[in-house]
């Protein structure tokens, strides 16, 4: 059976190619009758990719990857017999193996989504340099330099920022109805780690509302694990109950946070995808990286050897498709939600409106806070030296002010925003 | 009527067995594996609508198919038989040493923050050295504790030992935020990737055939160990009977508490392997379990050496073998938990039919 579909297989690219070359011997005038055929023939039909996932689908973060992987392979044509997905792969030893373990199979693409299986691709890729690698989120692609390894990421903070403009809107909604569980709005925030992903997300998303609810503050803190259901859904219902919390938000990858929402009835912004089905009362929208722009990008330009196109680091944005928002849920949101966010997207795309606009926010500077930051007598961030380039002692390398603003995923693709700003209030930091 | 009824005897009853010629005892665990694998395959076949001699081939081409994956398996096999060798001569004497994933743990940690601190401050063949060392103290120290504790105090060691590993893997995320990088990146990446100071050396080209011929090497000695030293034959009084131990004049504390020691230094060793031979960094979950899994390989190769080679090889086959049906066949990882559950399910199971048999009331005769 398997050794028929091979010869099938073989002949179909054969009269592929067959078929190419005399269209190209035939009509080489008519550009246009070239070009169709070119397209057809992009990626070869013996052409493998591999994914390397941390977890499987029941984890939001990888279910992203794997819908994005899912999208990308189809509309390029790639048969799923040439699609390895190995889902479960820790950030070990055992992420060096699978991806050498796809090499055996042939895979000319591999694609691996989580930060923890960096130095292990970057150990494939020096061993295995006739084959591409990818990978998402990590930073060391364009120190390291290698021909066959490459990061991405999203300007997921416009994502960010736009939901947050949902937040405050919703907060509005709620002041005006007299709902508010304190004197002024409040938000809660669960993140992962202190870690400038995280820290460039929140704030992106505080400033979004801030930028509609002017008085509002926010909480956050840490449950130290990319998923840990039971600490995110702890953490929610605290920050619920004990710091009076009137919304959630989250960054981490379980379904924790939005369910301790649904049970609460507190509105809850999530991320990775819409939480809608689970959370129908409570869910408001969801912003999202779309990953497959890049996938199919690099993918076409690995099946016809143009990898210096795709470069050592791509950031994605809401031009290329990669920074998406979820419907918005009318029976939670407040009203005007998707108009006000619309708006606000065209400022961003223009290029008139900023998310860390330093006139948006004030930064204070104490001796172990904010080291890197330079501030004006108002509290104004006039410069930041951020680790763009990481190194063990994270010595700031870069200066990311300019113009009136940071410059987020601009000298990588992977976030470097990690100041803390004013209007945030740390609950822990331990981890 | 009444009186009949009364009469009824059950319709089996399970009756402890005389030991087995090892032939009949081997036959009944091949059996076992076999209606496992069939098992296993109904289940899969069920999943995913494939042929169930696919599904097998799957499993066999995910452990062999490749030069590679025969690599990975007996890098598995070494690294799984390594902490069940380790727990072994604790089992032997009835310290039911379920601790080892702590150990492994701190001796890893050891070896991290030696390849962290003094890498690239002292020539390489020391930082081994030290590393050796530092490990197998770390490994010995946390099995140490409980054992002090069960040979002065008689505390429950079972207990004992696994609320150590928690307080070992509590340690790991500690050193794991101290020594993470990037900052709140919760990870700390692999240790001296430019220089790889510390890192054990490799034999010729092949990267896991140092742990391979390390745990071989720990095999034999094991198996000498146990079988002839004198120390393996205190150990296996002590496990029969503490008061005959004592009657013979052996010091039972002493025994207790240098077995624990070699057992947590070669835990320690096996941390040493994952982390300064294979991972080149430490997570809390650098261990992978291997710990539990270890008491398995032990108990069902009744703590002998040489049969825990095949009883490891089983465990990672399979553990292998699963995992790439959830690949291909596009399955999620609780598929490969579910395949392994089913075959341990079934050697366990076997170890019953070994050491009982089921005896039918034979009710033809009653009537006669």
């Amino acid at each position: 059976m398997k050794s028929m579909k091979k010869i099938v297989a073989i002949v179909l690219a054969a009269l592929l190619v067959v078929a190419v070359f005399a269209g190209c011997s035939k009509k080489d005038n008519s550009g246009e009758t070239t070009k169709a055929a070119e397209q057809t023939s992009t990626i070869p039909a013996d052409f493998k990719v591999g994914f390397i996932f941390l977890h499987d689908e029941n984890s939001t973060y990888d279910l992203n990857f794997i819908n994005g992987a899912k999208e990308a392979c189809k509309e390029l044509g790639i048969a799923d017999e040439n699609v390895i997905m190995k889902t479960g792969i820790e950030e070990s030893n055992a992420c060096y193996e699978a991806a050498m373990d796809l090499v055996d199979q042939g895979c000319k693409f591999i694609f691996a989504d989580s930060f923890g299986h960096e130095d292990y691709m970057i150990q494939a890729a020096k061993e295995a340099t006739e084959v591409q690698f990818f990978h998402a989120t990590g930073t060391k692609a364009h120190t390291e330099k290698l021909a066959n390894y490459h990061n991405a990421f999203a300007s997921i903070y416009e994502g960010r920022y736009l939901a947050g403009i949902a937040a405050g809107m919703k907060l509005n909604e709620l002041k005006d109805a007299g709902k508010l569980k304190g004197s002024t709005p409040k938000m809660g925030y669960v993140g992962a780690f202190t870690y400038a992903e995280v820290i460039s997300g929140y704030t992106s998303f505080y400033l979004g509302a801030k930028s509609v609810c002017p008085d509002v503050t926010m909480d956050v803190t840490f449950t130290g694990s990319w998923y840990d259901e039971t600490a995110e859904k702890e953490a929610a219902t605290k920050l619920i109950e004990t710091n009076k919390c009137d919304l959630i938000s989250q960054h981490a990858d379980s379904m924790g946070a939005p369910t301790a929402c649904e049970n609460a009835g507190v509105p809850n912004i999530s991320y990775n995808g819409s939480t809608i089905s689970a959370c129908p009362n409570t869910f408001i929208v969801s912003s999202r990286i779309n990953w497959a722009p890049y996938m199919k990008l690099a993918i076409e330009n690995v099946a016809n050897g143009k990898n210096a196109d795709t470069g050592y680091d791509w950031t994605g944005t809401l031009e290329t498709g990669s920074v998406l928002l979820t419907e918005v849920n009318e029976k939670a949101a407040a009203k005007g939600t998707q108009e006000a966010i619309d708006a606000a997207k065209a400022e961003l795309a223009a290029g008139t409106r900023h998310v860390f606009d330093v006139a948006n926010f004030t930064v204070t500077v104490t001796a172990d806070k904010n080291v890197n930051a330079k501030v004006d007598d108002k509290g104004m961030l006039t410069s930041y030296m951020a680790d763009v380039d990481s190194d063990a002692k994270f010595t700031g390398d870069t200066e990311a002010v300019k113009d009136g603003y940071f410059h987020e995923s601009e000298f990588r693709s992977a976030p470097y925003f990690d100041i803390q700003i004013d209007g945030i209030n740390l609950l822990d930091t331990k981890f | 009527m009444h009186k009949e009824k009364k009469q009824r005897e059950p319709l089996f009853h399970i009756a402890k067995r005389p030991a087995l010629p090892w032939y009949k005892s081997w036959g009944i665990r091949a059996i076992a594996i076999l209606a496992a694998l069939i098992f296993a395959g109904l289940v899969a076949m069920a999943l995913t609508g494939e042929n169930p001699l696919q599904i097998y081939v799957t499993m066999f081409k995910g452990n062999f198919s490749s030069e590679r994956r025969l690599w990975m398996l007996l890098q598995s096999i070494a690294m799984l038989l390594c902490v069940s060798l380790a727990v072994t001569p604790a089992f032997k004497m009835r310290f039911w040493n379920i601790g080892a994933e702590g150990q492994v743990l701190v001796g890893g940690l050891a070896t991290a923050a030696c390849m962290i601190m003094f890498g690239n401050k002292m020539p390489n063949w020391l930082l081994i050295i030290v590393m050796i060392v530092c490990s197998m103290l770390a490994g010995a120290i946390w099995a140490l504790i409980p054992a002090i504790f069960k040979a002065k105090f008689n505390t429950n060691e079972t207990l004992f030992t696994l609320m150590m590993n928690y307080v070992g893997i509590q340690l790991v995320s500690y050193f794991v935020i101290l020594w993470e990088n990037p900052k709140g990146s919760g990870h700390i990446g692999i240790i001296n990737q430019s220089t790889q100071a510390g890192w054990l050396p490799t034999i010729g080209s092949q990267k896991y055939m140092l742990n391979i011929i390390i745990v071989l090497a720990i095999t034999v000695f094991m198996y000498i160990y146990l079988k002839y030293s004198k120390h393996g034959y205190e150990l296996a009084v002590v496990g029969e009977s503490e008061n005959t131990a004592r009657y013979i004049g052996v010091n039972v504390n002493k025994v207790i508490i240098r077995t624990m020691l070699l057992s947590g230094a070669l835990c320690g060793v096996a941390g040493l392997l994952l982390v300064g031979g294979t991972d080149h960094t430490i997570a809390t979950t650098t261990a992978g379990g291997r710990g539990f899994t270890a008491i398995m390989v032990s108990w069902l190769a009744k703590f002998n050496p040489i049969y825990m080679i095949a009883t490891s090889f089983l465990l990672a086959f399979f553990e292998r073998g699963a995992s790439e049906i959830s690949t291909i066949f596009n399955l999620d990882q609780s598929f490969s938990d579910i395949i392994s559950g089913i075959i341990l399910f079934f050697i366990i199971g076997s170890e019953f039919f070994i050491n009982y048999e089921i005896k039918f009331t034979k009710r033809q005769k009653e009537v006669k």
